[in-house]
């Protein structure tokens, strides 16, 4: 049994006068200790995602229709207690700025022990304890000094840490880190993701890393999911969609690159932007920055389906992978 | 620490500067002191005389160097009405007004934490929009109105209350008069505290609750709610926290304001505080009382104003009282 399924999630944002739809029919699975990326553009859903399967969509988004079961339990279903229990302690969360996600009024330990105690029978020197032995996890250097902090004395890569500390307290089956390394430097981004790496793998916690860095992905994921305008659009092994993009979408993505362009030439980008979610094409929602858009892609929208190694939602995939489009694409 | 507080009291000495300056400038243009001290039978040249003797005729700076001199040995003139220092007159007056401002204190902060935190978490119930409602009706209706109408409501009509005075006090401390010894003076003090509280009550429900429904949107709010801590601990101790820093802020110049706010409020309830007194005072023409009262009026201000600086340093992280000052 895989430790997370998704089935037909689909997530509405009621606003003042129309209803709009952010996430349209996900579905995935999530084995245990799998780590899977999700990426695509900034509005693509990935983050409400994220949230939504700990159930923390806040108003006005809704969870609309779907199931979430997570070690066999809906998720969508779960009263206020239960999403308790969930949320923190078997499923937790890594922010995407640590700058603002740790409460500046209360020290890390406060914050830390909190936690613990929120889930766990323990004193309050058995949580301090529990929580200095995690600080070290991360490397954090004198971590019975950095419990008596406030967040505002520590850097921002520190700060993350810390985070990542927070989420391993519970030893949960499944982190979901929603850009973790968006707001950080360069050269603390690259260690952050060593670290969660390393942590993910020796304590057999699965990983939703969102982000839309590619290069993340590759690095880190053993699966990813692509999406766009709230759908995926491609999903697979992360090896397959990096090398063998099948979806129009995710090439232009790929071939986005930088390491994809000779030095001097501009980048290769893809035309236009994504469609805000109240103004959603017909038909393929990629269809208007497409250049193999067809009128079958503009009338109806593609399912998704195995194609070779990968699933993939694209009308014209069979017609992209004759040898001379694919020359075309991969140009 | 003792950079930051040097730092503050420098700032206080040169706030006292200004105000007793402008005070010290108002006493000038009230009219001629000698009309209330002498009679009419007094020759102009015995005035002039008396004007010499009395230093009217000195320069202003000369003067306001006299008068400041005097002032900081905590002589602020004689009132020319009750013949006793100025600052003798007031301080007999003072624990009536700092005992309605306490009780008016004590009824906002303890409804508007309860009912701010209220209508934030729950901005839609019926009980909330109806919390709403009254407070703007708080804010619009002004104090004396508040005043004449509940001694209408709940002395006249009812009869619950007293609708004037201090009722029975007692002397603690050998000096302060106490309104909190005695039912009686219990009952005494209840109307014109809520009167007093009448509008900052309101201001400071919606204040808690615009800050803390900005709060409860922030992203460390929703932190908690995906680390499982229990709402009650999130709503309590991760958003009120930070909702009360800038309330803190604006409370400690309110509670100055209300002392100024008392006047309306003592005049009403004919409460033998300072207020009253300046009422009486300016109708007297009593010079050097009216100019006492800003004067102390002044240094209440400065004074809560820098304990209130200290407790935000105490209360926020952020600043660190210890290391500032440079």
């Amino acid at each position: 049994m895989s430790l997370l399924s998704v089935r037909d999630l689909t997530v509405k944002f009621a606003m003042r006068d129309q209803t709009v739809t952010a996430l349209n029919g996900i579905s995935f699975d999530l084995a245990k200790g799998e780590r899977l990326g999700i990426v695509g553009e900034s509005g693509a859903g990935k983050s409400i995602t994220g949230f939504s399967l700990m159930n923390l969509l806040s108003r006005p988004g809704y969870i609309d229709t779907g199931k979430i079961l997570f070690e066999g339990e809906d998720v969508v279903q779960m009263n206020d207690k239960r999403l308790r229990n969930l949320r923190g302690n078997r499923m937790a969360m890594i922010f995407q700025d640590p700058m603002v996600t740790l409460n500046p009024v209360l020290t890390i330990g406060q914050q830390m022990i909190e936690t613990l105690m929120a889930h766990r029978k323990l004193s309050h020197e058995e949580a301090r304890q529990i929580a200095i032995v995690k600080l070290r996890e991360v490397y954090i250097p004198s971590p019975e000094e950095r419990l008596e902090q406030y967040p505002h004395e520590l850097s921002g890569g520190m700060r993350q840490r810390i985070i990542i500390a927070i989420a391993l307290l519970l030893d949960p089956q499944l982190i979901i880190a929603d850009e973790p390394t968006t707001a950080l430097d360069v050269t603390i981004q690259a260690d952050i993701m060593e670290l969660m790496l390393e942590l993910c793998q020796s304590n057999q916690v699965g990983l939703i890393l969102i982000t839309h860095d590619l290069g993340v992905v590759s690095q880190m994921t053993e699966r990813t999911l692509v999406m766009y305008a709230g759908r995926i659009i491609e999903a697979g092994r992360t090896r397959e969609i990096i090398n063998d993009p099948q979806h129009p979408y995710t090439q232009g993505l790929i071939n986005a690159l930088p390491q994809q362009t000779v030095p001097g030439q501009r980048l290769k980008q893809i035309p236009g932007n994504m469609p805000g979610l109240a103004s959603i094409p017909e038909g393929c929602a990629f269809n208007p920055r497409c250049k193999y858009a067809t009128d079958l892609c503009r009338s109806r929208i593609p399912e998704i389906v195995h194609y070779g190694e990968v699933e993939v939602a694209c009308h014209e995939v069979q017609r992209l992978n004759s040898d001379e489009d694919r020359q075309e694409a991969r140009a | 620490m003792f950079a930051y507080l040097a730092k503050r009291v420098i700032q206080a000495v040169a706030v006292m500067f200004v105000i007793s300056l402008i005070a010290f400038a108002i006493q000038g243009n009230l009219g001629d002191p000698l009309r209330e001290l002498v009679g009419q039978s007094v020759s102009e040249e015995v005035r002039q005389q008396l004007r010499d003797e009395m230093g009217l005729n000195d320069s202003f700076v000369t003067q306001y160097l006299r008068f400041a001199g005097n002032a900081l040995q905590g002589d602020l003139g004689t009132s020319y009405f009750f013949k006793e220092p100025a600052l003798d007159v007031i301080l007999k007056k003072l624990p009536a007004t700092l005992e309605l401002v306490f009780g008016a204190t004590l009824i906002i902060v303890g409804f508007s934490v309860p009912l701010g935190v209220y209508t934030a978490i729950k901005p839609d119930s019926i009980l909330s929009r109806i919390i709403m409602g009254l407070s703007i009706i708080g804010i619009s209706i002004p104090v004396f109105l508040t005043a004449i109408l509940m001694i209408f409501v709940f002395s006249v009509e009812y009869g619950w209350f007293p609708s004037y005075g201090r009722g029975d006090t007692v002397h603690v401390w050998g000096y302060w008069e106490t309104n909190f010894a005695t039912a009686d003076g219990w009952l005494h003090i209840i109307l014109p505290s809520i009167a007093l509280a009448s509008i900052m009550l309101p201001l400071f429900v919606r204040l808690i609750r615009a800050e803390m429904m900005e709060v409860l949107q922030s992203e460390y709010v929703k932190y908690a709610k995906a680390k499982g801590i229990n709402p009650w601990r999130i709503y309590f101790v991760h958003a009120l926290k930070n909702t009360l820093l800038p309330v803190i802020t604006v409370g400690g110049v309110q509670i100055g304001t209300m002392v100024a706010y008392t006047i309306l409020t003592e005049t009403v309830f004919q409460w033998p505080g300072m207020g009253f007194m300046f009422l009486e005072a300016v109708n007297r023409v009593d010079t050097p009382l009216i100019v006492a009262y800003l004067i102390v009026v002044g240094f209440i201000f400065v004074v809560t104003n820098t304990i209130v600086d200290l407790i935000y340093g105490l209360v926020n992280p952020t600043v660190n009282i210890a290391r500032m000052g440079a």
